[in-house]
């Protein structure tokens, strides 16, 4: 199948972007990476610069992948990360436009490449347990409900990968904190912390840039864990609960 | 080559609480005055740098992704073992010990292994208590799945994410001590040369990946926790960026390499469906719990699965191994796979493949229960497919998973350079020839959580030797080397990308140092390595510059070491004249096709040690002796 790419080329952080047109002949088997790695290596041969891009598992668990293709984070598929898609989704003759996540924390490093340095510092103030290594009683001593850890493991589902971010008008970083602080404050090895964690994890994010929530919604749709609004609405009843506590 | 393994006297189940006690601490307030350097977040990495800092040393941790929750050990899917026996169906420390022992077909140390199962207990005490949400049955208790070649349910998951749950554990108590200072992260930070001074290990150089630059750390020991390097195959399991280069530097400066040749090819994983295919995907051996591997009994059935009857239909492994069935280990599945589509009954339009079906467990248990224990598996696997496992058997190939091969390290997990530890995937030290399911976890998290924070202890009060600064020449040297090998790959200007010359090298490692290797092959990639190498330092192409970010760059180098490291995977095989575990010599079997060890001459570990450019490296053996386990001819019958 025929391809024709309309791709963002930035050269680094400070540079001026500007998109670039590109074709390339896919196979409906290849995944949407595979697909880049046949246009950087025909870029290659040709003495141009290839398009560089972030990946690692390519089976949709690291988070490192990040394309918002056709103005969807991580493409047309429900539930998908870019680098499960394959061009079956697509057909031929299409026109895909590929950008990289854009929101004012997620600053662009190169090409399709951004820094998410900024939900690893939310998750340093206080997305954890306070417990030393060793010091733990046997791990059947603490009996957690199968439903409570199922749902607990919804939320911990998150592969911090930034499509909320991209996908949210207001750049709101609310579904990935929401996402920690749900699963901690459900199971009770969190719940003797779970009032400065949510305080201290919302004002790190507020600290970073991102916007805030008015409830679009689009954030869980573009999530490629189909983690769901009632996060947030739990982060909010865990930031009450703080607030009211702290009076 | 030196190499005093450290075992301590006594019985094997009083071994580690009598080192325990003899080791050397270093007291709390002495600790803080040292800087230790970790290369790596994976779950051996995140778990020591998290521990050695509540211990209160500093920490820098290094990692090439852009954040330590990235590292590879995310994407473990099935579970990990622990000797918690909360089934009350038999098991053990004793129990899960000789499993592992004899999993490895008899090729691991004892003395490191039995420690292993000991410390597993804890490690899942410690993983619940950071939240890390294990399945669990109704009642509220852990619950447990079977992994192959054992005949106990000791293997605790959480879905098919297991992986991800237990790092993002380590990652939080990373995370953890970031917040409290002790801990320095680094992450876009590739580790390229370790720094010696008087022979102990006392630095690194790295380069930032975004600004491209070099850089000097120095500190008082150093531990590499850097995963396997099963991407010499080009086609692995591995994410993208897993690689040999941290390891392959430590052994350029004279750290030994043991067991380079044994890689574990995993049996279920799903087929490669073309040229451009850039990496396999898993599909986690738990489904062999349920599925039920098969082929059609005539090669020339061209029906699709459903059509075929069951009385045409041959369950190989069923058939063959009667008492474990589909849960036999890794590498009997593996070579049994390879057997029936080597013989004509692969199915799928490239004959690459078997099938796993998964028709008897749906009628048995319901659709529900199969998707909540393997839902996810399912999801990935259609998409990437197209097909339902719902509706038609999964069709799966082997595929390159796991390095048991690693550096050397004595029982403290140092390698033969003082000051230089080993953990996790990176080090050779438990799985012997071939790991069992669900052990590379509870071993990195062992390492890191419960080992390296005794031993490195040990390290400091009795072996270290003063302070260092990065102006010390041995940091000038190793610098200049790291620069010249950058610049030289920037200045080939050739035509030819990377990923070509990495295929290349793969498929001559798949077709001769595989899943079955004999003498001839061996030496012809012995000669084809060489070759392919010298092309690559005359063609290669590494577009951009050096001093921006350069995935290009990244991958030339660690392709450039692959290059280098293939020849002595290649030189181990050839030297193991037996098979046992994952390394299958054609020339070394039953009648049946079975592995046929020679524990009388090669009952050793193979350490070999560098010996400078373009020389053929040396082999130094450590004897394996064995003392609890007795060793007799594995038998999954
Ligand atoms: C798909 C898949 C499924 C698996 N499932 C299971 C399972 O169910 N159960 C089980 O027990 N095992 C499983 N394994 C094996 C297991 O996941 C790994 O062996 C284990 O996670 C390795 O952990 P590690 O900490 O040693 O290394 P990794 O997690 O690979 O971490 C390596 C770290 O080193 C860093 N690094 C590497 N090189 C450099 C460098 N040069 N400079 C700086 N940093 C560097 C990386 O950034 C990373 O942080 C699976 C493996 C795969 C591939
Ligand atoms: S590359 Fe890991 S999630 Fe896509």
């Amino acid at each position: 199948m025929k391809i024709k790419l309309t791709v963002w080329r930035q050269r680094n952080r400070n540079a001026q972007g500007a998109f670039k047109d590109y074709e390339v002949e896919a196979s409906p088997d290849m995944s949407f990476l595979e697909m880049f790695d046949v246009l950087n290596e025909s870029l290659i041969s040709k003495g141009e610069e290839p398009v560089a891009f972030d990946h690692d598992c390519r089976e949709g668990i690291c988070g490192a992948c990040s394309m918002v293709i056709n103005g969807s984070p991580h493409g047309p598929r429900q539930g998908t990360t870019t680098c499960q898609l394959h061009m079956r989704s697509f057909q031929d003759g299409d026109h895909i436009v590929v950008e990289p996540w854009r929101a004012r924390a997620f600053p662009i490093i190169k090409d399709l490449v951004v820094d998410r340095s900024s939900f690893d510092r939310i998750q340093q103030a206080g997305g954890y347990i306070t417990v030393n290594t060793g010091a733990p009683q046997d791990a059947n001593a603490i009996p957690i409900g199968k439903a409570e850890a199922d749902e607990a493991f919804d939320y911990a589902a998150c592969i911090g990968c930034g499509a909320c971010v991209a996908a949210c008008p207001n750049a709101s970083a609310m579904l990935f904190t929401a996402s920690k602080v749900a699963h901690l404050s459900l199971l009770p090895q969190g719940a003797p912390e779970r009032r400065d964690r949510v305080r201290r994890m919302v004002t790190a994010m507020d600290g970073e840039g991102f916007g805030g929530c008015t409830n679009h919604g689009e954030c869980s749709a573009a999530c490629p864990k189909e983690i769901g609004q009632d996060a947030i609405t739990l982060l909010n009843r865990e930031f009450m609960r703080a607030g009211v506590s702290a009076k | 080559m030196e190499l005093d393994a450290k075992i301590p006297s006594g019985p094997i189940e009083k071994k580690w609480d009598k080192h325990r006690f003899e080791m050397k601490l270093v007291n709390p307030a002495n600790k803080r005055k040292f800087r230790i350097l970790v290369v790596g977040s994976g779950l051996a990495g995140a778990s020591a740098a998290a521990t050695l800092a509540e211990l209160g040393y500093e920490v820098d941790c290094f990692c090439f992704q852009d954040s330590p929750r990235r590292a590879h050990s995310i994407a473990a899917q099935g579970g990990i073992n622990a000797a918690k026996n909360y089934q009350n169906d038999g098991d053990s420390v004793y129990r899960l010990f000789y499993d592992t022992v004899k999993g490895g077909d008899y090729r691991a140390r004892e003395a490191n292994v039995y420690r292993l199962s000991q410390v597993s207990v804890d490690i899942i005490d410690q993983c619940v208590a950071q939240g890390v949400p294990f399945a669990r049955e109704y009642g509220g208790m852990l619950t447990n799945r079977s992994f192959g070649g054992a005949q106990v349910s000791r293997t605790f998951y959480a879905r098919g994410q297991t992986g991800q749950q237990l790092l993002l554990g380590a990652y939080s108590a990373l995370n953890r001590m970031i917040d409290a200072g002790k801990v320095t992260m680094h992450p876009r930070t590739e580790m390229l040369d370790v720094v010696l001074v008087d022979g102990h290990a006392r630095g690194l150089i790295t380069r930032n990946l975004i600004t491209g630059e070099i850089s000097r750390w120095a500190g008082d020991a150093v531990i590499l926790a850097t995963g396997g390097y099963g991407n010499v195959f080009y086609l692995s399991t591995n994410a993208k960026g897993s690689n040999v280069t941290s390891a392959f530097r430590a052994y350029k400066k004279g750290a030994g390499f043991a067991n380079p040749c044994f890689t574990q090819i995993h049996p279920t994983c799903i087929p490669v469906s073309g040229d451009y295919q850039s990496k396999l995907t898993l599909m986690s051996e738990s489904l062999r719990n349920d599925g039920r591997v098969w082929v059609p009994s005539n090669p020339e059935d061209a029906r699709a699965p459903n059509e075929i009857p069951e009385s045409e239909r041959d369950y190989y492994l069923e058939r063959r191994y009667p008492s474990f069935g589909n849960l036999v280990p890794r590498d009997v599945a593996a070579r049994a796979a390879k057997k029936e589509c080597d013989e004509g009954r692969g199915v799928g339009s490239t004959g690459l493949s078997v099938y796993l079906d998964f028709a008897a467990a749906i009628e048995r248990d319901g659709r529900d229960q199969i998707e909540d224990r393997y839902g996810n598996l399912f999801e990935m696997y259609e998409r990437i497919t197209g097909e339902s496992p719902y509706r038609q058997p999964m069709r799966i190939y082997p595929a390159v998973h796991y390095t048991m091969g690693g550096l050397w390290v004595d029982y403290n997990l140092m390698s033969n350079i003082p000051g230089l530890h080993v953990l996790g995937e990176a080090n050779f030290s438990d799985h012997g020839a071939n790991r069992l399911g669900a052990s590379a976890l509870m071993q990195g998290l062992a390492d890191g959580y419960f080992v390296i924070p005794y031993t490195l202890g040990h390290y400091l009060a009795t072996g270290w030797q003063g302070k260092v600064a990065t102006d010390h020449p041995e940091f000038d040297k190793a610098e200049e080397e790291v620069k010249a090998k950058v610049e030289k790959l920037m200045g080939i200007g050739g035509r030819t990308p990377v990923d070509v010359f990495h295929r290349e090298l793969g498929q001559i490692m798949w077709d001769h140092c595989g899943m079955a290797r004999n003498r001839e092959g061996l030496q012809k990639a012995l000669q084809l390595i060489p070759e392919l190498r010298e092309r690559f330092w005359n063609d290669v192409a590494v577009p951009g510059d050096s001093m921006e970010l350069n995935p290009w760059l990244e991958k030339a180098g660690r392709v450039a070491d692959f290059l280098e490291f293939g020849e002595i995977m290649c030189h181990d095989a050839l030297d193991r004249e037996e098979s046992c575990g994952g390394h299958f010599r054609e020339e070394y079997q039953t009648d049946e096709g079975e592995a046929l060890r020679d524990d009388e001459n090669y009952a050793y570990g193979a350490v070999w040690e560098y010996q400078g450019p373009d020389a053929a490296p040396k082999l130094n053996k450590e004897e394996l002796s064995f003392e609890y386990v007795k060793l007799t001819t594995r038998s999954y019958k």
